[in-house]
């Protein structure tokens, strides 16, 4: 681990502390370091007590979670620029997934303890730092429901559609068919 | 009078499908010349007129495809507009007619009208940084667009691809993508929703990639095309980046019968999706994404 005499300058360069106050950055300080993992390296393991937070300078990192026996499912990467980590600020302070580094990951880490130490002991930084980190974890709510909706999949077989949706198609396209196409599908269902 | 029909009635009587006496209802027969699979489900087809000439188009224009005997369905242009030899689309098979589309095989034909609708604003956006936002099939409405963009690429600040499919399997055009990915003055950015295999790209919404940036908000033109959910959450995300709501344009579908305005059939509100559409400014129709059963 590398920990220069003076991060201030890559706190404020990251977007995540973009416009702090000089006040709060030199607090921030105290509590950085700078790091370094190779790709197939972890920052942290699901279930481990949340100790540090990520904001990554350069390289990507996968959140996944690991199953026995098969590959890790990765449930979304994180890029130059964002955050990695928040399980640090919620009790029971226990990360939830595994980050894997994918390639090779420069990252700004936060000592938890220290920093929700000068958070409690600070009101300003400590509002300062969650007003910062609530979008981030607002965003990935609302971006992991729309993941689950499943946009791309192939719309449902025209079996497994609504008695509603059945008619309507049916009234939207029916006139379209060619009428031996049509003439079919009645004979069809005639059982003829 | 809507710009395709004027453009058809001022064309070259020598090109078929814009000959000044031509009906609008009637379909015109093509060949199809090749056929490329592109997913399990979705293929890309070249046509070119049974006799002879060229078609002419905008990016995001699309064509009522008529299988003989079988049914019409409304199919964006694929291709790439500067070159008028050939006729391309790109079909996903999820239904009686694009089912049976995908059964023609290259010699075969096929009726086509067109082409309709309105197109992306590509002129709109000289000066500014472009941005892509595609997701699933559609990628193939917005090549026209991109290839349009890179053709005159000096006109315009940076142009970033942003493309979000379902698994790595289901990435379209990917070799494409790759070819893009390569030149030093575009941007490609490809997420997907569900790792597998040996993928080591992103892993996310196509959101995500908006909220990463690498734009000058103030400064951006956007094309956003895909699913309807996905085009509402992505022009919420580049209007939460800064990008105004009048620079970002959407294609909508519609079930379509006329495919040129006369019968009412794909109404969106106040719009008909056919011939106002489908590609309409964000901030025009924002209400109307709101608006459940419309
Ligand atoms: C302007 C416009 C441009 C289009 N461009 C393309 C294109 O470039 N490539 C392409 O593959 N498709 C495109 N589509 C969609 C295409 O027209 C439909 O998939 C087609 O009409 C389905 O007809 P079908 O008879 O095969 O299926 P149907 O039997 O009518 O439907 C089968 C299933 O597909 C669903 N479905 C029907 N239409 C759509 C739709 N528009 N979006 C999602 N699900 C649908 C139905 O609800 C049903 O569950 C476009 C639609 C419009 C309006
Ligand atoms: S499909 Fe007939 S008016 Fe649009």
């Amino acid at each position: 681990m590398v920990k220069p005499d003076n991060l201030a300058p890559l706190i404020e360069d990251h977007p995540f502390f973009k416009g702090v106050d000089t006040k709060l950055r030199d607090l921030l300080v105290g509590c950085a370091a700078n790091e370094r993992f190779e790709a197939g390296q972890f920052l942290f393991h699901e279930g481990q007590k949340a100790e540090k937070f990520y904001l990554i300078r350069a390289g990507t990192v996968a959140i996944e979670i690991d199953q026995p026996g098969r590959p890790p499912i990765v449930v979304e990467t994180i890029a130059e620029g964002e955050v990695a980590g928040w399980a640090w600020i919620v009790e029971p302070y226990r990360a939830t997934f595994d980050a894997r580094a994918v390639t090779l990951v420069r990252a700004l880490s936060f000592d938890a303890k220290c920093l929700r130490r000068k958070m409690e002991a600070d009101p300003t930084l400590g509002y300062d730092v969650l007003r910062r980190f609530v979008p981030i974890m607002a965003h990935r709510l609302s971006a992991a429901r729309l993941q689950m909706l499943d946009l791309y999949a192939p719309p449902k077989p025209a079996k497994e559609k609504t008695v509603k949706a059945e008619k309507a198609d049916k009234k939207s396209k029916g006139a379209n068919r060619a009428p031996d196409a049509r003439l079919k599908k009645a004979k069809k269902k005639d059982g003829k | 009078m809507n710009a395709p029909l004027r453009d058809a009635l001022h064309a070259p009587v020598r090109d078929p499908l814009h000959a000044p006496v031509r009906d609008p209802m009637v379909p015109v027969p093509f060949r199809i010349e090749k056929v490329r699979r592109d997913l399990s489900d979705t293929f890309t087809m070249e046509l070119v007129p049974e006799a002879g000439g060229e078609f002419a188009f905008q990016p995001g224009q699309f064509n009522m495809l008529y299988v003989f005997g079988v049914g019409e369905v409304p199919i964006s242009i694929s291709g790439d507009p500067a070159d008028r030899s050939v006729l391309v689309h790109t079909t996903r098979a999820v239904g009686q007619v694009t089912e049976a589309l995908d059964a023609l095989k290259p010699g075969d034909s096929l009726g086509v009208r067109g082409p309709f609708g309105t197109s992306w604003p590509v002129e709109s956006a000289f000066g500014h940084d472009l941005v892509f936002v595609a997701g699933g099939v559609g990628l193939a409405p917005l090549r026209p667009a991109i290839y349009q963009a890179m053709a005159n690429r000096q006109r315009f600040g940076r142009v970033i691809v942003l493309y979000g499919a379902r698994t790595p399997e289901d990435i379209l055009y990917k070799k494409e993508l790759e070819r893009w990915r390569g030149r030093f003055d575009l941007d490609v950015l490809v997420t997907v929703d569900r790792a597998t295999g040996k993928w080591g790209g992103n892993v996310g919404v196509v959101t995500n990639l908006i909220a990463r940036g690498g734009f000058d908000p103030l400064n951006t033109t956007s094309f956003v095309c895909g699913p309807e959910v996905m085009m509402r959450y992505a022009a919420q995300a580049l209007e939460k980046k800064g990008v105004d709501t009048g620079r970002i344009w959407v294609s909508v579908e519609r079930n379509m019968k006329c495919g040129c305005g006369l019968c009412g059939h794909c109404q969106w509100g106040p719009h008909f999706t056919c011939k106002d559409g489908p590609v309409f400014r964000y901030d025009r129709v924002a209400d109307l994404f709101q608006i459940r059963e419309l």
